[in-house]
């Protein structure tokens, strides 16, 4: 299992390294070099703050996104695992079939 | 009705933000069910919510990495997922992802690259829609010509069997994936995500539409291992693509964050609904997604080789994606319920039944 860690991440590391483009995966193009800045005026409390963040550093911005994203992700998916548990749902069994 | 709509602190707009848990559900349900990112399907709908383009792309992927991951999980803990697959696959298709995204360079150097990009990615609608409509008749057909013979029907048979002519390829290394249940030689699964990876990269798209009819014809995957596998893959992507998209100033967290909460739930019903509807029922409903895909291009295409009027075919491309969104995401569910109100009901009945 350690092994097929380490694999598992110097694989995602070439990803990094050798993929610039890998950015379009979603259907998108190339991103015009056109700078962006949030309008903090209307904004209060923690929206104000991660607007502010956004127009002082997208380095910290982009690190607290790929850490709250997954971690949301999994808050939502482990919810959702409890209810559909709660509701007698087996979520760990399922019948291989073509038909 | 104030309360509906939130400001969006980085885009700078007000959005109705039931609309975006509502988009999350319905492409949650199907990326969770057919193991896709789903961008075709996310970019209209939050056109129509008013979200500025410039964050439609880099809000969608960050999303769809979460949205993967719950996905991914689910489909792991059901063993759909064969991450030793998964990991050959990476390679290939970042190699041939950049080989396809510097093909693009060069037809835009010649110029055609747009016509060229839009022909292709028809064409090969158009034959995975083929591939997948006469896949299930050749299965039907061979199920009444085995009842007709007084044979038991075989659960696991499937109609098209490409994939056995490509397990005779014998190029060593050969590697014994367990999970998907295919020994064959290493270079295949290379060689198909390299292609599938190469065409993703000339398209410019995620590749979850392509690679899952490849993983199931070329490779002989079985269908819920190609949904697994494929949305592994889709994770580490769209992790990558929210980093980068994220650093360009590109991605609205918290649009992202409120798709999320509808996809989290979407992504569990679609994954879970694989539990219930069988293979061929999954590849019926991909293909129709297939075909709405394909009429959503034809409609982008029409107005620049036809008189037609521009407003009015994005209008009806944007209703006719949406429309097949709540469709296939109705059906998913529907058969979720129902599958879970058996399931349910007979762990009951059998629980009466035991001895006190």
């Amino acid at each position: 299992m350690k092994k097929l860690w380490v694999k598992f991440l110097g694989l995602i590391t070439m990803a990094f390294v050798l993929a610039p483009k890998l950015v379009l995966a979603a259907g998108g193009g190339d991103v015009a070099p056109l700078v962006i800045v949030a309008d903090t005026r209307k904004l209060s409390g923690i929206m104000a703050w991660w607007a502010n963040m956004y127009n002082e550093s997208h380095v910290e911005f982009t690190i607290l996104t790929v850490i709250l994203i997954p971690a949301i992700g999994l808050l939502f998916g482990v919810l959702a695992d409890l209810v559909m548990s709660h509701i007698g749902i087996d979520l760990k069994h399922r019948e291989l079939s073509e038909h | 009705m104030d309360w509906l709509y939130i400001l969006m602190p980085i885009a700078g707009v007000k959005i109705f933000w039931p609309g975006l848990i509502i988009l999350g559900i319905g492409v949650g349900i199907i990326g969770g069910f057919f193991g896709m990112g789903g961008a075709w399907m996310v970019t209209p709908g939050l056109n129509i919510l008013g979200f500025p383009m410039a964050f439609a792309i880099g809000t969608d992927i960050a999303h769809m990495a979460g949205k993967s991951l719950i996905s991914t999980m689910r489909h792991g803990k059901f063993g759909n997922v064969d991450y030793k697959l998964g990991m050959i696959m990476l390679v290939g298709t970042i190699v041939g992802f950049e080989v396809g995204a510097q093909m693009v360079m060069w037809l835009e150097r010649l110029g055609s690259v747009e016509k060229v990009v839009r022909l292709l990615y028809l064409v090969l609608l158009a034959f995975i829609a083929w591939m997948v409509f006469n896949d299930v008749a050749k299965k039907k057909r061979k199920d009444r010509e085995a009842k007709a013979a007084g044979r038991e029907v075989d659960p696991l048979s499937t109609g098209v069997e490409w994939h056995k002519t490509f397990h005779k390829i014998k190029i060593p290394p050969m590697i014994h994936l367990n999970v998907a249940g295919i020994y064959c030689s290493a270079w295949l699964p290379i060689g198909v995500s390299f292609l599938t990876g190469w065409l993703a990269g000339i398209l410019g798209i995620g590749g979850g539409l392509i690679r899952m009819p490849a993983l199931i014809y070329i490779l002989g995957c079985p269908t819920h291992v190609a949904v697994g596998t494929d949305l592994f893959e889709v994770m580490i992507s769209g992790l990558y693509g929210a980093a980068t998209y994220t650093y360009k100033g590109r991605t609205e967290l918290v649009a992202a964050i409120i798709m999320l909460v509808g996809a989290s739930i979407g992504a569990q019903v679609g994954t879970v609904a694989t539990k219930y509807i069988k293979g061929y029922g999954i590849r019926v409903a991909f293909g129709i997604a297939v075909i709405g895909c394909a009429l959503s291009i034809i409609l982008k295409l029409l107005p620049q080789y036809t008189s037609a009027n521009k407003v009015v075919c994005d209008n009806i491309s944007t209703v006719l994606v949406l429309g097949v969104v709540t469709a296939l995401s109705a059906y998913i569910f529907v058969k979720m319920i129902q599958g879970a109100k058996a399931e349910v009901a007979a762990k009951k009945s059998a629980m009466a039944k035991q001895p006190a």
